[in-house]
């Protein structure tokens, strides 16, 4: 761990690059089509409208509606279709990162601060699956628990918590050593008080970090398990099911599989070049 | 110093290499002329930073990044390198001249058996067949002394001790018989005994070919094994030049006499032990004048503002202060550190 | 040497027999009745009750989980209800195809990445550095079912290069064996361009250099050879990832691979098959680790175990 006073003129001394900024911008106006999106411009996973089916983008609808990004198979328009998805990916990316997150920073403090056999155990578990496949272990995990939101945000929570724990484990692990810690120890204060006052803290923002990079993942994951099927139920609008569903339609209509998957790779790119701003603040050598 | 009567195998005139370009490049080496006689050894003596190392690598053309030959000529056997494409530097590189570098343990390549590394000349440039190339490396591990060569060809650099690998290198520097050798630092890393060792074997390769060699040292006693002519480099510049036995017996130039202080004798019996004040200049900030005067015993106000040239003196050796015939006569101007007219 | 490569054995099987484990408590404890699992919920309590009694479930959790053990050490995931026959055998029928998309997909990796992250090294900060950079990032984040769905489009629809489906040989496993090596050529090629330019610095390029080697040569065989270990490394991960990832690329193609048998299994609640698979592409995975810290050894010839 490098000193906070050490950290803070390397901080000061660095501009943000633009591209950090036009990223944070890309996925600020997600969060609000995420948010304000499926209000303004509802999307009816039942509503079909079979004259306007297959429509290409910036289409009139049978209705004399203008179909931005074009019509799906079942006339269904597909900017509502993405708009809805993206509150998916957002709220499993979100939920996900929190819940594996809380998990990984609970075993990571208990393992790392306590050291002894639970760390032993805990490490050995987390052995045990890093070297499983993540994509496995979420297809396996998310057929047997059957479609739902929830039960992908526990699937894909499940595979994440072990990166997250690693994190914290690692911070723990040298802040317990840190002098003023040994100190509070010789003192006499408690566990949970060193834990709460003087651990957590340092723990924070390598979680931080490893949370930003592991919720474009974790998009990613729910897109690949929707596109399988396995991922969220039919009546949700999710990018991964739309892109699915318009494989049959790659001849004729393009686009259907295409705008939603371009939608999660720029987003996916945004998370992961905000990730690294973060890990440049958080890391001075990083930019060495 | 003797005057050469065949052109120079290499020579560098007026040599200037600059780090950075344009106006903020900084000169490290600021005019320095050198010429290698074949069978002969020039000794190139300074503290580290003073550009001596650079000058041996630009004989190769192998400056670092960064470092460019500003100006002057780096010229081997009678060829202008400036001119070189980098195929022509390649074609000169081993094969008319060659070096021998400092740390023999980062010098050679880890992943590599050291035969491999001492054959590789023979089959990439003179086409020779893996047999013949294996057995003409064998024949030369045999030459520099390595013991039992035929087993060594197998082994890694790790597997070597720094003496062994010094031979390892010096026996790729000799592989594709060069007129010229570079030898920086050559005993540096190396243990106390085996460096001796090491010259021995320079000297006796040396001797054999005929060859003309650079000798870069910081160690007066290695250069006093090895050499017959002697140039002593600060700050970017010479400042004293010419045959070993002339300048080793009476410096003309207060840096090279306080470098000869600094050499312990263990003969001698005294403890003769004294290292120059002040350290050597930053070479972004050389002082005006002589660049030694703050550090020089014999400095008077002219050598804060004139700075002296390279002259010939009496005894034909040549050297770069105004006081150098006071410092020859061992009486300071005005008087030790300072002098009445500062 | 040995006694290390034995030592990681040692816990290569206790990771096998970890994730072992693992699929059974999923499929066994977490749905809380394997057989209403299997069966779906329309099913009567007869029914119910003749599964419970084939897959030995009325048995206390821990006797079945002991015989479970001694069968997978067996190879005995038990019978496929759907495909017939053994879920092992049918599994190991798909092995060959899913390893060929695999090693496929590795050796473009490796033949585009290597020569690429080359090229960006002898040229740092240049045109390609930036644009190779550019593109590994973008490769990464772009969903590889998409991509697998865009090359379909351009070289099987469009262009008509390429068939989109198995059973053209080779040539059928050309797209699929693209779209696995994406997200991973620009990675690759930023790994080997960090490799090279660090090696570069070092002072036995110097030397090669003074023997008069040109630059290729010093490129490819001096360097090559020193970041030789760290990729070999990856490559064996790679390996591992490719048929792992496999799984979602042989949906796209239908590719008749262990991931699209798996896929197929779970959505027909085949957890015979499934079981077979996950151990399979797990035991696999595992196995690429162990082989690479064994080339560890035949890479580096400093490594000996005890600095290892």
């Amino acid at each position: 761990m490098s000193a906070p006073a050490l950290e803070a003129p390397a901080r000061a001394r660095r501009r943000t690059p633009r591209r950090t900024w036009i990223a944070l911008g890309v996925l600020a106006l997600f969060v609000l089509a995420g948010l304000l999106g499926p209000v303004l411009h509802p999307y009816d996973a039942v509503a079909t409208d079979l004259p306007s089916r297959l429509l290409p983008p910036g289409s009139r609808t049978e209705d004399g509606s203008l179909a931005w990004l074009g019509t799906d198979q079942l006339g269904r328009d597909l900017l509502a279709n993405v708009l809805a998805g993206s509150r998916v990916s957002l709220v499993v990316g979100l939920a996900t990162v929190v819940l594996g997150g809380a998990a990984g920073l609970l075993v990571g403090l208990v393992s790392g601060y306590f050291g002894g056999w639970p760390d032993a155990v805990l490490s050995r578990i987390g052995d045990v699956q890093l070297a499983f496949p993540s994509i496995l272990l979420a297809i396996l995990l998310a057929g047997v628990l059957g479609p739902s939101l929830t039960n992908i945000v526990i699937t894909l929570a499940v595979t994440r918590w072990v990166i997250f724990a690693r994190v914290v484990r690692a911070s723990a692990l040298s802040a317990r050593e840190l002098e003023y810690v040994n100190s509070a120890r010789l003192l006499g204060a408690g566990h949970l008080r060193i834990l709460l006052r003087h651990v957590l803290p340092s723990c924070w923002q390598p979680l931080l970090v490893a949370g930003t990079v592991q919720v474009g993942l974790t998009m990613v994951a729910e897109a690949s398990l929707s596109f399988l099927g396995l991922g969220v139920p039919v009546d949700e609008a999710s990018w991964g099911a739309t892109v699915s569903l318009g494989r049959d339609y790659l001849g004729s209509a393009w686009w259907i599989s295409t705008v939603p998957a371009l939608a999660l790779a720029l987003v996916v790119l945004c998370v992961g070049a905000v990730g690294d701003a973060f890990r440049d603040a958080s890391d001075p050598r990083a930019q060495l | 110093m003797t005057t050469a009567h065949e052109s120079p195998a290499a020579e560098v005139r007026d040599l200037h290499i600059a780090f950075g370009s344009g106006r903020d490049g900084t000169d490290v080496v600021r005019g320095v002329s050198l010429a290698l006689h074949r069978g002969r050894v020039l000794a190139l003596v300074g503290e580290s930073g003073s550009g001596k190392s650079l000058t041996s690598l630009a004989f190769m053309g192998l400056l670092p990044a960064g470092a460019r030959v500003a100006s002057g000529s780096v010229r081997v056997e009678g060829a202008d390198t400036g001119e070189f494409t980098p195929r022509q530097w390649r074609a000169v590189r081993g094969t008319r001249i060659a070096m021998v570098f400092q740390d023999p343990a980062s010098a050679l390549n880890p992943a590599f058996t050291v035969g491999w590394q001492i054959a590789e000349p023979f089959r990439r440039r003179l086409g020779d067949s893996r047999a013949r190339a294996r057995e003409k490396a064998v024949a030369l591990m045999e030459t520099v002394g390595i013991p039992e060569p035929e087993r060594r060809y197998h082994a890694h650099p790790h597997e070597f001790s720094g003496g062994m690998r010094q031979r390892a290198v010096v026996a790729m520097a000799l592989a594709l018989e060069p007129a010229v050798l570079l030898a920086d630092e050559p005993t540096t890393a190396l243990d106390v005994t085996v460096q001796a060792q090491i010259l021995r074997l320079l000297a006796e390769r040396q001797r054999a070919a005929g060859l003309a060699m650079l000798l870069v040292s910081h160690d007066l006693g290695v250069v006093a094994r090895l050499a017959q002519e002697v140039a002593v480099v600060y700050a970017g510049r010479i400042v004293e030049q010419g045959d070993l036995d002339t300048v080793y017996a009476a410096p003309a130039h207060p840096y090279t006499r306080g470098l000869m202080d600094a050499v312990p004798e263990a003969a001698a019996g005294e403890p003769r032990l004294r290292s120059i004040a002040g350290h050597p200049p930053d070479p972004g900030r050389v002082p005006d004048g002589c660049a030694f005067h703050p550090r020089c015993a014999f400095a008077t106000a002219r050598c804060t503002t004139e700075r002296p040239l390279l002259r010939t003196l009496a005894d034909g050796r040549r050297a770069a202060c105004h006081h150098a015939e006071s410092v020859l006569a061992g009486t300071a101007p005005g008087g030790p550190y300072g002098g009445s007219d500062l | 040497m040995t006694r290390f490569l034995l030592r990681r054995t040692g816990q290569a099987l206790i990771v096998a027999w970890g994730a072992i484990s693992l699929v059974f408590v999923i499929v066994r404890v977490v749905p809380g009745d394997p057989a209403a699992l299997i069966l779906g919920p329309d099913a009567s309590p007869a029914q119910t009750a003749s599964v419970r009694a084939d897959f030995g479930l009325d048995r206390p959790l821990a006797q079945q989980y002991v015989t479970h053990l001694g069968e997978v050490v067996r190879g005995d995931f038990g019978d496929s209800w759907r495909l017939g026959g053994s879920a092992m055998a049918n599994t190991l029928d798909r092995y060959p195809a899913t390893l060929t998309l695999a090693v496929l997909a590795l050796v473009l990796t490796l033949a585009v990445g290597f020569p690429l992250g080359m090229a960006c090294a002898r040229r740092a900060g240049g045109v390609l550095d930036a644009c190779v950079s550019a593109l590994s990032l973008v490769g990464q984040a772009l969903p590889s079912f998409w991509v697998g769905i865009v090359l379909i489009l351009l070289f099987a629809r469009g262009l008509n290069w390429l068939p989109s489906t198995a059973g053209s040989g080779l040539a059928s496993a050309v797209l699929p064996a693209v779209t696995l090596a994406v997200p991973f050529v620009g990675w690759l090629a930023r790994l080997v361009r960090n490799g090279a330019l660090e090696e570069g610095g070092r002072e036995y390029v110097r030397t090669a250099r003074a023997k008069g080697t040109g630059e290729g040569v010093l490129q490819y065989v001096h360097v090559g050879r020193n970041i030789a270990v760290p990729v070999v490394t990856v490559l064996g991960l790679l390996l591992g990832n490719f048929v792992a990832n496999a799984v979602i690329v042989e949906v796209v193609f239908s590719w008749p691979g262990i991931g699209s048998l798996m896929v197929d299994a779970i959505t027909n609640r085949d957890y015979a098959v499934v079981e077979a698979a996950i151990v399979t592409i797990t035991v696999t995975y595992i196995v690429l680790n162990l082989l690479v810290d064994a080339l560890y050894f035949a890479l580096d010839p400093r490594l000996t175990p005890e600095n290892a």
